[in-house]
């Protein structure tokens, strides 16, 4: 009896594990971030749209705020602008930009022409502070707590959807009534 | 023949020298010590390119990776030790920018799996053995009898 049960043992046992395996793994290409509960990494930056004024994350504490990485070259960052301008009339929280390896011309003018749905956008042209993000392709948007820890992160467009069921929930203590 | 031979082997040669070119093209750091340049040498090979996955920093030749290239670069120039880099980058980036992995407790079934796998086998093999040893005198037997009806 044991000659064809512990074979059917060893069967069910390497389906489980591949069952789990499948159910758990993250979305295609998708590679977990190691900054998810530890503190976002502080930068200051010029800021694109006013460059009297620095982008510096120690003014960013105390409220949370959504941390998107885009570029005028980024395909998939143009399809998510409406996403992010929903997301600035929602004004749930500000959206603080991170344009990476970009032209400032070129992202003034997609500002302009799309609308602007960034409180502040902090330049980063030498790609230093994305690296710190652990970025490694434009879109990618981080849910930052006022505690400045990552909660969150999202590699990809920003759809609605991901607004509504992944960064709403994960806000806490907001003002009442504003969804 | 010979003139075959030299044809192919001479193809090979203008081949590896064409690869040899593409391969300094794509990154053409020079740091001043040979000693630095052997580690930065080692350290871009086994760091992978995470936005094309399946290259290792060396030779991949897009932005994110020459970035990340000059990062080594000025870390090892600061006098970076390799560990520290590896940490570094890890710490950005997670362990999946290592192409060695490294022992931890998250992964450690992954590292004893073979030697659980091996045992297993070992038990079945002597099970299988033991009992085949039992069986030949057994089989013997009817044989004889076959050969004298």
């Amino acid at each position: 009896m044991t000659r064809f049960l512990l074979p059917l043992a060893l069967f069910i046992l390497l389906a489980a594990v591949l069952a789990v395996g499948i159910r758990h793994s993250p979305e295609k290409g998708v590679i977990a971030s190691p900054l998810l509960g530890k503190p976002a990494p502080p930068f200051t930056l010029p800021s694109l749209t006013d460059p009297a004024h620095a982008v510096r994350s120690a003014d960013l504490k105390g409220h949370w705020y959504l941390f998107n990485v885009w570029g005028t070259w980024c395909g998939e960052c143009r399809q998510e602008h409406e996403t992010l301008l929903q997301v600035r009339r929602a004004a749930v929280l500000p959206i603080i930009g991170l344009d990476w390896k970009d032209d400032d011309a070129q992202a003034v003018a997609w500002l302009t022409q799309l609308g602007n749905p960034y409180q502040s956008v902090g330049t980063d042209h030498s790609g230093r502070v994305a690296i710190d993000w652990g970025v490694y392709g434009a879109p990618e948007t981080f849910l930052v707590s006022p505690q400045g820890v990552v909660v969150y992160k999202h590699v990809g467009a920003l759809t609605p959807d991901t607004w509504t069921r992944e960064i709403l929930p994960r806000v806490s203590g907001l003002p009442a009534g504003k969804t | 023949m010979m003139w075959r031979a030299a044809r192919t082997s001479l193809l090979c040669a203008a081949l590896s020298l064409g690869m040899a070119h593409v391969a300094w093209a794509v990154d053409p750091t020079e740091l001043p010590d040979p000693k630095l340049q052997a580690r930065y040498v080692a350290l871009t090979h086994e760091l992978r390119c995470m936005q094309c996955q399946n290259e290792s920093l060396a030779d991949s030749p897009v932005d994110l990776a020459a970035d990340l290239r000059r990062e080594v670069r000025d870390q090892l120039l600061a006098g970076k030790s390799d560990d520290d880099i590896r940490a570094w980058m890890s710490a950005r980036y997670g362990d999946f920018i290592l192409f060695r992995p490294r022992y931890s407790l998250r992964n450690a079934w992954l590292w004893g799996a073979p030697a659980v796998l091996l045992l297993i086998g070992a038990l079945v093999c002597w099970r299988v053995v033991r009992n085949r040893m039992t069986l030949l005198p057994a089989d013997h037997e009817p044989l004889e009898e076959d050969g004298q009806t």
